[in-house]
């Protein structure tokens, strides 16, 4: 149906008429970018994010202290231990998600350059808030996503983003497993000239900063206090980002940013037989894992959304814990919501144990609930393609063998990814025999370290700093 | 049984044969063509498994063959699962106590 050279050779192209961003102009000779003026490039200020959003219902969710849930972590606290745990109720969004406040600046981009249409290449929540935002504006709407395996068999949680997407008249394209997914994408952005709404654009990263400057607003007028720690499910990156940079827009330096994703270790992303052995679609280290260590991955030339440059720490969690603390947010908060935003719940929910009573650790998403995006129906899949579902301690979980659900909530356990791995990952994709001043300034604040500690890493893989010109 | 012009179908197209699929992909990938489904109005009247057009929801055209008429949601919310009440039992018998008066 097209042709995977061709496209490859238009690639640029493509994109720069479909982002209505030319690229080249932020790159630095060498590896590095100028990634502020990448953001400023938008045109909006932080006002105008402000009111197009709450021109669409998108934003000023509410702030809910999960009471109920900080006792039950405080039963597995010492004395004077467990921290307050406060969620972002962002289901409360149009289309149920955090992803509209993207969605927002995306689509009101889209009408105001004259497009006709809006395209965006996703499985998840994204999908159905484009699809919900291009409506209110009158566009056209193409959703392309990776649905099926090779057996023709969808993952639950996927259908009912295809099922959402529709409800709002959005056309959507459902694959079978595999990267090539991006050269459909790039061969309808060609073919109908329509706006690449990619979640990694300028526009969907400054979506999330209301995200972020909300709760320490938020949180500065209840508590008279930062919050000590913000958790966010990462997967492609831009939650967390965003999410920082609002948070350090309002001030709250002391806030620590930790990301949060599902330990899908062992599973390939790629992998057709892999694909429905997995029960979380997204949040997952699937994502988090390469996009933190090579953020230009994405489906533009280079990615807004980079989190290594504001990530504290990152935790992982298994998956049973995370549908352990979604069934405790239903029964002990009364809030039904879907799984895989309440990965950065069940993180929190241990990193509170360790915290002091008047310390406020904040959850900043949730995301709907329905048929498909639940943890029953994701149970059941699981068992029909043979996965163990079993209640005990979570820690031995094997992802795409079996679940284990902790049998107390004393068993949901994290485990910390350290971040110089990560940043050694990062590194890898370099050249680091021919490093200029530039590139090495660039990578300073790519991975938020020291010029010693940048030298260190770099040493450590083998890598020479060649004298300094300056 | 032929379906009528309009009828509203899902087809499914090979976009990719294995051959023609992007190196570097596990062989488990690679050994299967990539596969598309998309949903629309028949242009034209037709048989179950013929290869047909559509309109789709943006207006575009689109060939494939036809795989179902009238497609339905089929998503649930699965079968019973225990270990979803065993989790909510748990939850609430170490946050609340366990009730002795029932």
């Amino acid at each position: 149906m097209y042709d995977i050279h061709d496209l490859n050779r238009r690639r640029n192209e493509i994109m720069q008429r479909s982002v209505a961003i030319d690229y080249s102009a932020f790159e630095f000779e060498g590896i590095g970018f100028d990634y502020d003026a990448l953001m400023r490039s938008s045109g909006y200020t932080y006002e105008d994010i402000v009111s197009i959003q709450s021109a669409s219902m998108v934003g000023r969710t509410p702030l809910v202290e999960l009471k109920n849930i900080t006792d039950y972590a405080r039963k597995f606290a010492k004395p004077g231990m467990g921290a307050r745990i406060l969620v972002k109720d962002e289901a409360t969004n149009l289309s149920g998600s955090f992803k509209a406040r993207r969605a927002a600046i995306s689509v009101h981009k889209a009408k105001e350059l004259g497009y006709k249409g809006v395209i965006a290449a996703t499985s998840g929540n994204y999908g159905a808030a484009v699809a919900a935002l291009a409506a209110k504006h009158g566009l056209k709407c193409i959703i392309v996503q990776e649905c099926f395996d090779s057996r023709n068999v969808a993952q639950p949680e996927i259908l009912e983003k295809a099922r959402a997407c529709e409800a709002y008249g959005a056309e959507v394209i459902q694959l079978s497993v595999g990267p090539e997914l991006f050269y459909t994408f790039l061969h309808l952005l060609d073919e109908t000239g329509y706006f690449n709404a990619s979640l990694y654009s300028p526009y969907g990263i400054m979506g999330i900063e209301t995200l972020g400057y909300e709760i320490a607003e938020e949180v500065n007028r209840r508590f008279s206090r930062h919050p000590d720690v913000v958790v966010c499910t990462n997967a492609g990156g831009g939650n967390l980002t965003g999410t920082a940079r609002g948070l350090r827009r309002y001030g709250a330096d002391t806030t620590q940013i930790y990301a949060a994703s599902v330990n899908l270790q062992g599973l390939h992303m790629a992998s057709d037989h892999d694909f429905n052995r997995k029960s979380f679609t997204t949040g997952h280290t699937g994502f988090g894992i390469p996009f933190t260590t090579r953020p230009d991955r994405s489906d533009v030339p280079r990615s807004a959304a980079r989190p290594l440059r504001y990530m504290d720490k990152y935790f992982t969690v298994n998956q049973g814990s995370v549908f352990f603390i979604t069934e405790a947010l239903s029964v002990l908060e009364g809030m039904e919501r879907g799984p895989a935003g309440n990965t950065s719940l069940a993180v929190a929910f241990k990193l509170a144990q360790s915290m002091e009573k008047d310390a406020i650790i904040v959850v900043q998403e949730t995301e709907y609930s329905g048929a498909g995006k639940h943890h029953q129906p994701q149970l059941s899949f699981a068992k029909s393609n043979h996965i163990e579902v079993k209640m005990g301690n979570p820690i031995s979980e094997v992802p795409g063998k079996n679940i284990i659900l902790p049998s107390s909530g004393r068993l949901l356990d994290i485990q910390e990814i350290a971040l110089d791995s990560l940043r050694r990952s990062y590194l890898k994709h370099f050249d680091l025999k021919h490093l200029k001043e530039q590139d090495l300034r660039f990578l300073q604040e790519e991975l938020q370290v020291k010029t010693n500690h940048l030298e260190a890493l770099i040493a450590s893989l083998g890598g020479v700093v060649h004298e300094r010109t300056t | 049984m032929l379906e009528k012009k309009g009828t509203y179908v899902r087809i499914r197209r090979h976009l990719l044969l294995p051959k023609e699929r992007s190196g570097g992909l596990p062989k488990d990938t690679q050994e299967v063509p990539l596969k598309m489904w998309i949903r629309g109005r028949l242009c034209e009247e037709a048989e179950l498994f013929e290869e047909v057009s559509i309109q789709t929801a943006s207006g575009r055209v689109v060939s494939g063959v036809l795989k179902e008429v009238e497609p339905k949601y089929k998503h649930t919310y699965g079968d019973f699962v225990d270990e979803v009440l065993q989790m909510r039992e748990t939850i609430l018998s170490e946050m609340w106590g366990d009730d002795d008066d029932v």
